[in-house]
This record gives C-alpha cells, structure tokens and sequence, in this order.
C-alpha cells in the first residue's frame, strides 16, 4: 500500500471511531467535550516539536516556537479547565 | 528510539484518546476520561522528544514552559459563564499552531532540497500544506471573532453588508488560485503565505454575519476545524497519532454542529449563509401583549412555589448573564427541603454554546439527575405546577409550534406553556434572537417576573425563607 492510501486509510478508520464514540456523549456533558476534544486537537503539539526541534534554519525553529506555544497553551489550558468542569459534575456526597 | 517503536507509541496514545472520548459519555468517568486523554498527550509528546531529527531542546522546553504557563492561568482563573470564550480561544490557537506548522515544513523542504526526513515533496503533501493552512488560518480568525463577540468586544449580533456573499466566492477563488501555484512551485512557500492572508479575511468574514444565539454551531463548527488542521498537518508529515486525533475532534466537532442545527431546525448551511431577517408578517408586539401581560412579585411566586409539588426550571442566556445560577441553586434547595420536585429543562441551544446550562447548573452543585434535556422533559410539563423560565425567550416560544410561516417555525422548543403556571423572569418584553414577540409572555397561565435574573431569584428565596420561617 502506498503511503497515501495508507493514513488516508487511518483517517478514515479514525472517523468511523470518532462518530461511533461521540455519538453516546449526553448533552450534559457538550461543553466538557468540546473543551476536552480541543485539548486533544492540540496534538499539533507534536508537530510543532519536531519543526522547533529539527531548527533546519532560524525561520522554521522560530515559526516552531510560537507554534509550540500556542499548542500548549491549548493542551494544558484545554485538559485542565476540562478537568475542573467534570469535578464539578462528579456527585458531592 | 526506532520508528517502529515510535509508531507503537503513537498508537498507544491513539488509543488513549479514542478511551478517554469514551469516558466522557457519563458523569461519572468523565473525570477520568479526560485524564486518560491527558495521559495520551504526554505520552506522545515524550515520544516525540525522542525523535533523532530533534537537535535543541532549549526552545522547546522555553515554548512549553511559557504556553503551559499562560494554559493553566487561563483555565484556573477563567469562570464558568466565560467557557464559551475560552473554548472558542483555545480552538483558534490550535488552528494558529497548525498553519505554522505546515508553513514550517514548506520551508524544511525547500531548504532540503526535496526530501524531509522521509517525507517527498509531492502533490499530498502541497494539498495537505495547504488543507492545514487554510482550516487552520480560518479556524484562528473566525475563533478571534467569535471570542470577540462572546466577551463583549465587538457587536454581538449579526453584521451584514451588502454583497457579502460576493465577497467570499471572489476570496475561495483567489484561495484555490494559490492552491494551485503551491501545487505547481511545491518548494515557494510565497503562495502558501498568501493563502494563508486570503483565508484569514475570509475566517473573519464567516463569523462576522453570525449573530448570538447562533454561536453554539458556531463554536461546535471551529472545534471541529481545529481538529481537522491538525489531521491535515498529520498527512504532511506521515503522522499517525496527529491523523488519529485530529480526526476524532473533527468528528466531534461536526456531530456537535449537527446536533445544534437539529435543535434550532435549521441547516447548516442557513446558519452559515442564511438570511435570518426578522419577518415584517407576523404580528407586532402591541398586539400580542397589548394589556394581556401580567406582571408579578417575588412574594406572588413565592406562595405559588410553596403550594407547588412539582417545578420545572428552565435557563436561558440570561441565566448565564446575570450569574444566577448560585441563587437557582439555593431556590432548589429550599423546595426541595420542602418536599417539592424540583427538575431543570435545558435546551440543547441555550447559552452560548453545546452544553453552556448544564456546566453552570454543575457548577452551582446541582446533581445532573435533575437536568433533563428537552425530550425527556416535554412529555411531563403537563403535571408540572410552575415552570420558573429565567433569562429565555425563543427557546420557549409556542409560536414555532402554532405559526408555519414565523421563522422559528419547527425549532424545537421546550412545552413550558403546557404547565398550570409559567413564571417568566426576564428584564423587559423585548424580543429574544429571532426578533419576534412571544405570545407565552401574555398567556392566561403565564406570570411576568420583570427585573434581573439573579435579584428576583433571591427576592423569591428569601420570601419562601420568611414565610416558613
């Protein structure tokens, strides 16, 4: 299988899975999910590492940086704030 | 570490994603759903500190340090009725790091001469370059304005000029065009940055004309592109975790929008493009309310509340606005100490965005039991004696109902009107989003609570506490 039709495969397969799963999420728990998916979206993360990382040249290690921020900021800041609004959901007995 | 390891790492973090989506289908293991999605994160990022290509660690620890740093800020500090601003800050920041994401590898690759790693210049990767920056550049700005409009900055209803639908169609050319030249000079990153510019206007353009009420698929539709950037930069890169990931939050995102649009009956592609005028045909104001409206007090409801064995409350933006969701919070106690039913009605619009209610209702200590979405609730508004509507208006109105031709005709709307009495607080009769008068609000069995949400709320509570005291 060539490389295209093999992560246009896994794309697929991802948003089988991601419909299946997210379908069941109570409206209760929309905004938790929202903020909690766009932490996970914030794999880009990963991506940015390697640009920063690589520094092929000051251009891309700098444009890596700022990508790096922003992408943290929306990892950390998405799963903590994610988590500080189910706490408020779990039952205070 | 061998690529083979790393691609089981992936995998492994994968998995970790799709069971921590999976935990946030109940309350009680969403806490550690979520965690486990964390875990998922950190595991893929240490993998990918590994990675041979990485020659300096200084910058990357300083860019994780300071985002990590203003990341927790935000979400320890940010308050409840502010998540939609937040969400739609974070959602744009995700889309803002997979531009510069895909704009730094169009540049690795010019500067290597042809290959990255392993990765060839060919047309998947100039369509994915630029499939990451255009989601991404639109994700960024449109959040921009949304979070704009959400915190009060710029005008929060919907702005229209004339031949804004021309304006988009010329900038998908002009964006198509640079799409084109990227895919003919694959190592000029020239075309890609201006793409990049064209879909900036554009993303600014798109949430400009979309007004309030209409945030919640707003939102819903962003988290969804955030998501789908990054999957786009997984396929420059040949990534799997970021292909995986990024398509699960595009998932989420879009069933998210489908379900919003359901809830108001509308299509997507109205609430995007639409013309939501307000009808010169249906009847004004004046006739509607003209001397049918009756206003109440605090002390009114409060002895209606104590004769009462069932209650409904339903919230509305004007919850959110007025923070009354502590003093709601307080009413249902009391009642519920007084051995009254208590359930709250939440449609699935109300708020700024998916789930908006349900997140202050929780955080105010209410069980999620008591939170009943619309179709559970409407078959038993008929045996609720007093329905408490604060701070709602189109959500509640019957004309959807009863008028094919108003232009909420077919929402959904929660049944409030069916219960033996409907108490309305509410600052004034004005119109909610649709900018149509709510014949509810001069109902036989309808009470008018004028004044803020949160005040009357209180007014009630302490003349409940007077009376039994």
């Amino acid at each position: 299988m060539d490389s295209f039709a093999m992560v246009f495969t896994i794309f697929v397969l991802a948003a089988f899975i991601g419909f299946e799963v997210i379908a069941k999420v109570p409206p209760t728990l929309h905004t938790p999910l929202m903020s909690g998916s766009n932490a996970i979206s914030g794999i880009i993360l990963i991506g940015a590492i390697l640009s920063a990382g690589a520094q092929y040249t000051w251009l891309t290690a700098g444009l890596g940086f700022i990508a790096i921020v922003l992408a943290t900021i929306n990892v950390v800041g998405g799963f903590m704030v994610t988590n500080r609004m189910l706490e408020m959901f779990k039952r205070k007995d | 570490m061998s690529p083979g390891l790393v691609n089981i790492a992936y995998l492994i973090a994968a998995s970790l994603f799709i069971f921590g989506l999976k935990g946030l289908t109940h309350p009680r293991t969403a806490v550690r759903g979520n965690r486990l999605g964390a875990l998922g994160m950190l595991l893929a990022i240490v993998i990918t500190l590994l990675d041979q290509s990485i020659v300096g660690y200084g910058i990357i620890l300083a860019g994780i340090v300071v985002g990590g740093g203003i990341g927790a800020v935000l979400a320890v500090r940010i308050k409840m009725t502010d998540m939609p601003q937040l969400v739609a800050l974070f959602n744009g920041f995700g889309g803002f790091a997979s531009v510069l994401v895909a704009g730094a590898a169009l540049l690795e690759v010019a500067v290597l001469k042809g290959t990255l790693g392993s990765i060839a210049i060919n047309a998947q990767f100039s369509i994915s370059t630029f499939a990451s920056g255009l989601i991404g550049a639109i994700t960024f700005w449109g959040s921009l304005v949304a979070f704009g409009k959400l915190q009060g900055l710029t005008n929060d209803g919907s702005v229209r000029y004339p031949g804004d639908q021309i304006v988009k169609v010329v900038l998908v050319i002009a964006i198509l065009i640079f799409g084109y030249m990227m895919v003919i000079y694959p190592d000029s990153s020239i075309p890609y940055w201006l793409m990049v510019i064209v879909a900036s206007v554009l993303g600014i353009l798109f949430v400009i004309p979309i007004g309030g009420a209409d945030m919640p698929v707003v939102v819903a539709l962003l988290n969804s592109f955030s998501g789908l950037a990054a999957a786009a930069a997984g396929f420059i890169l040949v990534n799997s975790v970021l292909i995986v990931a990024g398509t699960l939050v595009g998932a989420s995102g879009i069933i998210l929008t489908i379900v919003m649009c359901k809830a108001m009956n509308r299509s997507l592609v109205n609430v995007l493009f639409g013309t939501f005028t307000v009808t010169e045909g249906g009847p004004p104001a004046d006739e509607v309310y003209g001397g049918k409206v009756k206003s109440t007090s605090p002390e009114e409801v409060a002895m209606l509340l104590e004769g009462a064995k069932r209650v409904c409350i339903v919230p509305g933006y004007g919850m959110a606005v007025a923070q009354a969701q502590h003093a709601v919070r307080e009413l249902f106690d009391l009642l519920e100490g007084h051995g009254t039913t208590v359930e709250f009605g939440v449609h699935p619009v109300a708020g700024r965005m998916p789930g908006h209610m349900n997140v202050l209702l929780a955080e105010a200590d209410i069980p999620y039991e008591r939170l009943k979405d619309m179709d559970e609730i409407n078959p038993s508004f008929k045996q609720v004696d007093v329905t408490i509507v604060i701070g709602a208006n189109d959500v509640v109105n019957p004309v959807a109902r009863t008028d094919p031709d108003s232009p909420i005709a077919g929402m959904p709307i929660l049944d409030v009107d069916y219960s033996k009495i409907v108490v309305i607080i509410k600052r004034s009769l004005s119109p909610g989003f649709a900018g149509i008068p709510n014949p509810l609000f001069a109902a036989d069995n309808t009470l008018m609570l004028f004044g803020d949400g949160k005040k009357m709320v209180e007014g009630i509570v302490k003349s409940i506490k007077e009376e039994l005291g």
